[in-house]
């Protein structure tokens, strides 16, 4: 069966195929056949190979299918990896990739027939290209699928194409990964010419091989694919594309920008775990980044409206506790945040896909209110979800997070590396965070689903439960968000934490020397974690619910109008780039060519041109059709001809 | 004489032949005769390049296929072809392009037909020529006998500034290539003064040479000699600054003549550089790579911005051309036989990748007339095929994993690293620039809402022009995902000329 | 005293000069020839002059050779003032001034 592990990318890449030539004549159903079975088919692959890998006990098993690429001494093959590590990401990414497609069915159901299939054609090379990313078995296999995620990304996120805003946002997704990708090949190239090999076995064994080349390169490549993550993943400064991506459909922004795309930095650093593991600084860079992102997108929660918005700045801010995590060397417990956040994130985002359908493509916030008297479905998993997100115990969320922020912790109590205080201020982020998104996503619940609706009794006439092909994914998925927490309890130790016991073969962690966390700190700081995030929600609760609902914060906002401002407009950071970075660009773009092209170089032919002109110009003069003055010319020269030759 | 003893000459003349049969003895009007006959000689041709491939052994570093026939013996001139890896490439993206450009201009050339057939198949068989000649001054032969039809396809078939860009096109090159005479003729002098005594100017014979250096510049001969060979290259790839012809030409030229010009002729350049300069003089080679890897990245960096702020749609893709041009010679100039495989890989995928994109602005142009990206705008709901093919070749150009683009800039920056590794990370910021510039051309015409009425009723690719472009989309897949055939042919070639 | 190569030498200096002077002050086309009649001439004379100096005939020899040719010239020389002549009835070279800028 294991040989059978390329055709789980196949199948999506037909799948595309098929409906890229088909577009125009296929039906609804049958681009949701091909669509949603082609995921199917795929998802069927890739548990039949988990269930003969699962006998393995972490072997590497490699596939490889044929030289790609040979031109002096670089020689590059298509080849397919699956170790514990890319075995978690192809379960959950092809699960919740097929969720989502089934979802999409019933969401995308009002578009025209072959927009219907252009979705999903798109949608069905997403799956190709995260497949592709997270099974390389080398850099350059992984940087394919990582670009044709972004491809897709670009593709998916224009979906509206007709409207300049969505456009100007897939275009704006792309470019700024390009940035991360241009760290991301230079970390390659770097690699390759330390090392000789860009193949992740051949670099682990090359690395060991010699310690003291692997001490100097580790750093630098470490943090050029950092660069490449932060593109990838959302982080500061590079998480600007993020919310603007909410522009495509919700589906989309569920499956790409919740669940797998963005989570591809994350696998990228685990899966280079070992360069990371020889360079305290990058690692430190790594958590610092993480952290500040962290709450930074917290805030950035706090004041917006869109219910979208609010799920992307909450992805951004997981995002940044997965690398806080990572940072800390806990590699392991970063993957298995990236796990759990799947599972709840999809199951938040495709929530909010069901109350926009609802509420008739309002995701105004403000425009909402008392939904769960007629969405129950819908309400209970978004709840059950928020739940899992907030890091209430039980719920698959608290355990990834807890366990970062012990792993965060234990690095700052424990003196990681000699950063010790940072990780413990990081480790206070981290608190704060949690606190924050407790808050920010009740605060969404309650704005969305209590209260009383406030978008106008045309739209109340409306709201409906979504159809069973959108509602059962959410079940699944709210199902997932309480159970897959359960194979990563790190309470009772290693022995009970199944998830780290899977990874710790391909992804060890850095373990912090001679510190360990007693028992009793072990639970006053998951005391510490719980009790923040039930604060949070019951600030939200003040704030949210009853009947002045929404009274304190309109206070607060004009108590502090400035501050409040501020956040609403997401720190103008957005006006920053454009006034910093994209006007000058294009001053200096016109400049080059009107000033130095036409002005300068094509001015020097120019010039040539024109003196040449004016040379014939003057020597024209000599024409005077005057015999004698050639008689005399002729005179004139023979004399000095004779002198010449005389003297 | 057996056939490989006369397949490059077929190779070579056939077209030319055609074109002067087709001056000389076709009937004025008779359109379609002239155009059956340019499409014949082309598919022709192409077959007797891939004839020619399937003869070729990659594992010989050696001229193949040679011929060599004495034409003014007393001063050692001869006719000679011979192909070796590199020259191959480049014939077979010459054969395979030439019928797209016959294909598109189909129905757009539709006045004084004759001449501009003719002036093709007489290009294509200079292209070809100095390509395969291994007699130098048989390649400088070739090399002018492309300017005159060039200068007439751009002068009467072309654009509005016609007469100008021509001229600008014409007196540029031709005074790089004047310069090289001198430098050819230098170095049959050199071959005379040195031990045989003979005037020869075939290439093995010159190869063997050991042209002495010097003191300084002007007291080097071999850096003087490879100055004005380089000139004349520089010119023709083109290397800032001196590509300014490069625009007007382009824009100014009919869709054919920017197809060929940017898919080939730029090439030739390249192609020079690597069989003429590098293996003649190599210390000069070396004192000069500093200052062409500045001007490669520069090109690339600046040929970006440029295009980035272009509003002329046809003049946006010539400055992406100066651009990866640019990537090609840091390919070239970083030396390692990783970089110039992939330099030479780019030459090819930049003729697809920019050969379609010309051929795909034609397209619009056609239909309405105007080039300015503010005349477009939502033709994606109205044209989706061409939308397809316009992001195909964009993503081609860009560089994503998938298509050709991705492995020759990857071979060529990977390559560079080693010995340029500064100049590398500033290309690779070309990365970002081009996916800035080319998308923001994809969104301006295609997406966004359609607000001109004018582009409401606008047909989709007809079948004509879904058959120009067909070849040239699946090559770039197919490079793209296996580019090994190409790869392999080169690489013995390529090991000489950078080992030799 | 006996007139010597150097006296020949300056009269034909002198006639040389003064044919230069008839070529290039005259207006009219049959003064012009008649210039060009005496610089030719005054070759002559220095060549014989050099030829008797010397006491070879190759000097003498070379002076047949430019009679033949003033003859000539003059005969393509008449025959342009003709063609002239009947274009503008006069013979003066300052109204030929066409093929000018």
């Amino acid at each position: 069966m294991l040989n059978l592990l390329w055709l789980v990318l196949a199948f999506p890449l037909a799948g595309a195929v098929v409906l890229l030539a088909g577009a125009r004549r296929f039906t609804h159903r049958t681009t949701a056949a091909v669509g949603v079975g082609a995921t199917g088919l795929s998802l069927l692959v890739a548990l039949g190979v988990l269930a003969s890998y699962a006998g393995r006990h972490g072997e590497v098993v490699t596939q490889t299918l044929y030289r790609w690429i040979a031109a002096g001494d670089f020689s590059v093959e298509v080849a397919f990896r699956l170790d514990p590590l890319s075995a978690v990401m192809l379960f959950f990414v092809t699960f919740v990739g097929f969720l989502i497609h089934v979802y999409s069915t019933g969401y995308m159901h009002d578009e025209p027939p072959t927009a219907f299939a252009r979705y999903f054609a798109y949608l069905n090379l997403f799956m190709f290209a995260m497949l592709t990313l997270v099974l390389g078995a080398n850099l350059l296999v992984l940087f394919v699928g990582w670009e044709g995620v972004g491809l897709c990304s670009y593709l998916l996120i224009g979906f509206y194409f007709e409207k300049d805003w969505c456009a100007a946002a897939g275009k704006k997704a792309f470019v700024v990964n390009r940035i991360g990708d241009f760290g991301f090949l230079l970390a390659i190239f770097m690699a390759f010419k330390a090392f000789g090999t860009v193949d992740m076995a051949g670099l682990q064994a090359a690395m060991a091989a010699d310690p003291a080349a692997a001490a100097r390169w580790a750093t630098p490549i470490a943090l050029l694919l950092f660069v490449g993550a932060v593109g990838k993943s959302a982080q500061l400064p590079l998480y600007v594309w993020l919310p603007d991506a909410m522009a495509g459909p919700t589906p989309v922004s569920a499956l790409i920008h919740a669940a797998t795309m963005v989570t591809a930095g994350v696998y990228m650093v685990a899966r280079t775990s070992f360069v990371y593991a020889l360079s305290p600084t990058a690692l430190l860079v790594v958590a610092v980044v993480g952290g500040l992102t962290a709450v930074f997108a917290a805030t950035i929660g706090l004041a917006q409206n869109d219910i979208k918005k609010v799920l992307a700045y909450s992805t951004v801010s997981q995002l940044g506790y997965m690398f806080m995590g990572a940072g800390a060397g806990a590699f392991t417990a970063a993957i298995f945040h990236v796990f759990t956040h799947a599972f709840f994130k999809a199951c938040l985002f495709l929530g909010s896909g069901s109350v926009i359908h609802a509420c008739g493509g309002e995701q105004d916030m403000r425009k909402m209110g008392g939904l769960r008297h007629h969405m129950k479905a819908t309400y209970w998993t978004f709840l059950v979800a928020t739940l899992a997100l907030a890091g209430i115990p039980v719920f698959a969320g608290f355990f990834s997070k807890d366990e970062i922020l012990a792993k965060v912790f234990a690095a700052g109590a424990g003196n990681l590396h000699g950063y010790g205080k940072v990780y413990l201020v990081l480790w206070g982020l981290g608190v704060a965070g949690a606190f924050l998104t407790a808050f920010y996503m009740f605060r969404a619940v309650y704005m969305t689903f209590f209260g009383s609706f406030r978008g106008g009794p045309e739209a109340e006439h409306h709201l409906h439960e979504s159809p069973g092909v959108m509602v059962w994914p959410l079940r699944i998925l709210a199902a997932g968000s309480v159970v897959v927490g359960f194979v990563g309890i790190g309470f009772f130790g290693p022995r009970f934490n199944l998830f780290e016991r899977f990874l710790h073969p391909v992804a060890p962690g850095v373990e912090v020397e001679g510190w360990h966390a007693g028992p009793a700190l072990e639970v006053g700081l998951i005391a510490l974690s719980v009790g923040v995030a039930v604060a949070g929600i019951l600030l939200a609760r003040r704030f949210y619910f009853g009947p002045d609902a929404g009274a304190i914060p309109a206070r607060l906002a004009t108590a502090w109008p400035r501050l409040y401002r501020t956040v609403a407009n997401k720190y103008w950071v957005d006006e920053g780039y454009d006034a910093a970075i994209v006007r000058p660009t294009n001053r200096l773009a016109w400049w080059l060519w009107k000033g130095l092209d036409t002005v300068v170089i094509d001015g020097v032919l120019v010039s040539l041109a024109f003196f040449t002109e004016i040379a014939g110009d003057l020597l024209r003069f000599v024409q005077t059709g005057n015999v004698r003055n050639y008689a005399l010319m002729v005179l004139g020269g023979a004399v000095a001809a004779a002198a010449w030759l005389l003297l | 004489m057996t056939l490989s003893g006369t397949l490059l000459s077929a190779l070579v003349l056939t077209p030319g032949t055609v074109g002067l049969l087709l001056l000389l003895l076709a009937p004025r009007d008779a359109k379609s005769l002239h155009r059956w006959a340019g499409m014949l000689a082309s598919l022709v041709t192409l077959g007797l390049a891939l004839l020619a491939w399937s003869r070729f052994d990659p594992a010989d570093p050696a001229f193949q296929l040679v011929e060599a026939r004495p034409w003014l013996p007393s001063l050692g001139i001869s006719y000679r072809l011979g192909v070796d890896g590199v020259a191959l490439v480049l014939v077979l993206l010459t054969a395979l392009l030439q019928p797209v450009v016959m294909l598109s201009s189909w129905k757009q050339i539709d006045d004084k037909v004759k001449g501009y057939v003719a002036s093709m198949l007489i290009l294509e068989t200079g292209m070809l020529g100095a390509f395969l000649a291994t007699d130098l001054f048989l390649f400088y032969v070739f090399w002018e006998l492309m300017l005159l039809p060039m200068y007439f396809i751009i002068g009467v078939w072309g654009g509005e500034r016609r007469v100008y860009a021509a001229v600008k096109f014409v007196i540029f090159t031709l005074a790089g290539s004047l310069l090289m005479l001198v430098g050819i003729l230098y170095l049959g002098s050199l071959h005379k003064a040195s031990a045989p005594g003979t005037w020869s100017f075939a290439y093995e014979d010159i190869a063997r040479l050991s042209i002495p250096g010097g003191e300084g510049f002007w007291h080097n001969p071999q850096l003087l000699a490879f100055a004005v060979f380089a000139l004349a290259f520089a010119i023709k790839v083109p290397v800032w600054p001196l590509h300014t012809w490069l625009p007007d030409a382009h824009v100014e030229a009919p869709t054919g003549g920017s197809i060929i010009l940017a898919g080939v002729l730029l090439k030739l350049g390249t192609f020079g550089f690597l069989r003429y300069c590098r293996p003649l003089f190599p210390e000069a080679w070396e004192a000069a790579t500093p200052l062409f890897v500045t001007l490669a990245v520069i090109a690339i960096v600046v040929g970006a911005l440029v295009a980035y702020a272009q509003k002329d749609l046809k003049k946006l893709v010539a400055y992406s051309s100066v651009s990866h041009m640019g990537f090609i010679m840091l390919g070239l100039f970083a030396g390692t036989v990783t970089s110039t495989q992939g330099a030479l890989l780019q030459m090819v995928n930049h003729g697809l990748s920019t050969g379609s994109l010309f051929l795909l602005v034609g397209v619009i142009y056609d239909r309405r007339h105007t080039r300015l990206l503010e005349d477009f705008g939502g033709l994606a709901r109205v044209m989706p095929l061409y939308t397809g093919a316009f992001l195909i070749a964009t993503l081609s150009s860009i560089g994503l994993p998938g298509l050709n683009g991705f492995v020759g800039e990857l071979l060529i920056l990977l390559g560079s690293f080693r010995t340029q590794p500064v100049a590398v990370v500033i290309a690779a910021t070309g990365i970002v620039l081009g996916a800035v510039y080319m998308l923001t051309v994809v969104q301006r015409v295609f997406w966004n809402p359609l607000v001109h009425e004018a582009n409401r009723g606008l047909a989709d690719l007809t079948w004509q022009e879904v058959t120009a472009f067909a070849p040239l989309g699946l090559a770039m897949f197919w490079i793209g995902v296996y580019p090994m055939p190409v790869l392999s042919i080169s690489e013995a070639a390529i090991r000489r000329l950078i080992g030799g | 005293m006996a007139p010597s190569t150097v006296h020949f030498v300056i009269l034909a200096a002198l006639l040389f000069g003064i044919g230069a002077a008839g070529v290039l002050l005259r207006r009219s086309g049959i003064a012009i020839l008649l210039g060009i009649e005496l610089m030719l001439n005054a070759g002559n004379l220095a060549l014989v002059a050099f030829a008797r100096q010397h006491g070879s005939l190759d000097g003498q020899v070379f002076v047949f050779f430019v009679m033949a040719v003033a003859a000539a010239e003059v005969a393509v020389g008449l025959a342009l003032l003709v063609a002239i002549f009947r274009k503008q009835q006069a013979i003066d070279v300052d109204r030929l001034a066409i093929m000018r800028w």
